[in-house]
């Protein structure tokens, strides 16, 4: 008996009752799709994830207050704050550094004429758009250090935030409201490419002032952004910054109250977030894999239990206890590949779909997919190991005399 | 004339509990070659055990088996499908057709695990040999019981063997089609094929040119058939056919 011959009769017995192997299929088809999908949305994810970090701009250095560390325990101190202090400390110190400015940020809503928006205000110097990479306009200019030093209502929308309240209407010179402040349209930055999470286009600017005093009440920086003349030296300037830094702001210990990251750590740092998600829901996907492989052990047995004669017969006339084991395996593993090749395409689909719906970029990844296939076909051969030496091991006298 | 089936001092013991049955005991049997051999006893007789035996579907507890001169008293499982499938064809009471398949494919089943190439054809002809060449490609569904029979015979022919084994192999059928089949079997014999066939019917035995009796797993008789019945001349003397199947399709 050669192997096509085995082919062609485990798919007559798939066959013989197409309810039954399209239900069976069905758990290893929506086990394998959900894996290539949920594996292909979380690269995608990803993939946006780190357009977005990169065109959030270059020789980035960004100082956030490390929570981790100080906090209630620790004293008024060992707060883990940042102030306009730092920022003029560091300009003293770090000579590589171009650009700095502090930014205070919170997600507001905003609101033009009946279209609402909630989006991420930030509020930050104008230099800000050098740090960002934000120069390129498409309406109008940024604000200017004197509205800075007015704290003037100005603001300056990023290209979604502009499309999500404007449409494609002019913005500049426009007022919206933000929070329950009015504030004047001054410009409209440039499309930059983002979408997703993180995005870049998805904000709108104030001066730091206003926003410290008027908007968000705050008297602390959230984050101190700026720029190095250098991207060679970034990690020298790190450890500048670092270094200036931990003259004031270290706990009792001597531990450091806050962090630097350059644009390498943030990739990083979500990266390791990321990576984490997409675990999480391949292996939830690989549950209902699972689940599968348990319906096809379950359906073999019935059917090696039904065909009970059948295998009598095959054995009186000269089938030998591997052949019958053969017979079977196939039966299932042709089930499971059968089943795993819907699967992947129906996830490549939902991948396709759900990646319009987030804007993300829809990922194709071979290696899941091989992967996939290798592991339903695995499935197959796993599940049905157990009926197929079941149905081996029968006797032919006691199998041809089964009712 | 050379011995297909040599028994010597076979034996078969069955243990349920603590009870040991002694299903069949010293058995001495010598079937040569072109012989036409009916096995018959009550049930419990011991003469299904003797036909698991012989057909090589079960291993002896005591004594030896020789067929076609080649001892396979201690073979394995795999061993004796083997030989199954080479030197026994069976046919079996039920049929035992694989459904949805067509006839032919259900005769080159025995070919396929012999890995033999030409299949279909030799399948042919072997449905030709038992008069259903017309009827390759319907599957069992679609042939009435004396039809499946006939693919039974042709599958149990196909491979060659020295030996045919009929289980009991018109206990489904009407008494014609009973005849028909008796029929194909003696043609078969007279082509010299060694027959043997397990019944209970004793006008069904009476085809066979000898007739083994069994009782209490002991043989009871061993002795020759004067003057057997020829299927053929009782076939000429039934009712006209046509008239039987009406029958049959009333029932």
């Amino acid at each position: 008996m050669n192997f096509s011959d085995s082919i062609i009769s485990a798919l007559r017995a798939i066959m013989a009752n197409k309810l039954r192997s399209a239900l069976t299929m069905l758990g290893v088809v929506i086990g394998v799709g959900s894996v290539i999908a949920m594996i292909g949305i979380g690269e995608g994810t990803k993939q946006k994830s780190l357009e977005n970090i990169q065109i959030m701009g270059s020789n980035m250095l960004t100082v956030f207050p490390n929570w981790r560390r100080g906090g209630v325990s620790g004293g008024p101190t060992d707060n883990p704050t940042l102030k306009d202090e730092d920022i003029v400390t560091l300009k003293r110190q770090v000579p590589m550094i171009n650009t700095i400015t502090g930014v205070v940020q919170r997600r507001m809503s905003a609101r033009n004429g009946n279209k609402t928006h909630f989006t991420q205000v930030v509020g930050a110097e104008p230099q800000v758009a050098l740090i960002r990479n934000a120069t390129k306009m498409w309406q109008g200019s940024w604000y200017t250090g004197e509205d800075e030093a007015m704290s003037e209502r100005k603001c300056v929308l990023g290209f979604t935030a502009y499309q999500e309240l404007f449409g494609d209407e002019m913005a500049e010179g426009a007022r919206i409201r933000i929070g329950n402040q009015n504030f004047d349209v001054v410009g409209v930055i440039a499309y930059k490419g983002g979408s997703g999470m993180w995005n870049p286009d998805d904000q709108i600017y104030v001066p730091l002032s206003t926003a410290k005093t008027r908007l968000m009440g705050k008297t602390n920086l959230d984050q101190i952004m700026m720029q190095t003349s250098n991207s060679d030296l970034m990690i020298v300037t790190q450890g500048q910054v670092e270094d200036a830094l931990m003259a004031t702001r270290k706990n009792a210990s001597g531990e450091p109250l806050f962090r630097v990251m350059n644009q390498g750590d943030i990739i990083a740092q979500m990266e390791t977030q990321t990576k984490l998600l997409s675990m999480l829901l391949a292996g939830i996907a690989s549950v209902s894999l699972l689940v599968g492989g348990i319906g096809i052990m379950n359906i073999m047995l019935v059917s090696v239990t039904e065909r009970t004669r059948e295998i009598g017969l095959r054995k009186a006339i000269g089938a030998r206890r591997e052949t019958i084991l053969a017979q079977f395996l196939l039966e299932s593993t042709v089930m499971c590949v059968v089943g795993g090749t819907i699967g992947i395409l129906l996830g490549l689909g939902s991948v396709a779909f759900v990646a319009q719906a987030l804007k993300v970029p829809p990922v194709v990844n071979t290696q899941a997919i091989i992967l996939a296939f290798g592991f339903s076909a695995l499935v197959g051969l796993f599940f049905g190991l157990y009926p197929a030496l079941r149905a081996s091991s029968l006797q032919p006298i006691q199998a041809l005399r089964y009712e | 004339m050379s011995l297909i089936i040599d028994t010597k001092h076979l034996a078969k013991d069955y243990v349920m509990g603590d009870m040991v049955v002694h299903a069949l005991r010293d058995a001495h049997v010598q079937i040569q070659a072109g012989e036409f051999v009916a096995i018959m006893g009550p049930s419990g007789s011991g003469k299904s055990t003797f036909m698991n035996l012989i057909g090589c579907l079960d291993r002896p507890s005591g004594g030896q088996y020789f067929l076609n001169g080649q001892d396979v008293s201690s073979l394995n499982d795999d061993q004796l499908a083997d030989i199954r499938n080479k030197y026994i064809g069976f046919v079996f009471q039920t049929f035992n057709l694989l459904p949805r398949t067509s006839a032919i494919k259900n005769v080159e089943l025995p070919l396929m695990y012999a890995g033999v190439k030409n299949r279909s054809e030799r399948a042919k002809q072997a449905l030709e040999e038992v008069g259903l060449g017309q009827r390759v490609h319907h599957k069992p569904n679609e042939l009435s019981g004396g039809q499946q029979q006939r693919v039974a015979i042709a599958r149990a022919i196909v491979n060659n063997p020295v030996l045919i084994l009929g289980d009991e192999p018109t206990g489904n059928l009407d008494s014609r089609t009973a005849e028909e089949i008796m029929a194909l079997f003696q043609d078969m014999n007279r082509k010299g094929k060694t027959v043997v066939i397990v019944t209970h019917e004793e006008d069904i035995a009476r085809h066979c040119k000898r007739i083994i009796r069994f009782k209490d797993g002991r043989i009871l008789q061993d002795a020759p058939v004067e003057d057997p019945v020829d299927a053929r001349d009782i076939l000429r003397h039934m009712p006209d056919p046509d008239e039987v199947i009406t029958a049959d399709f009333a029932v």
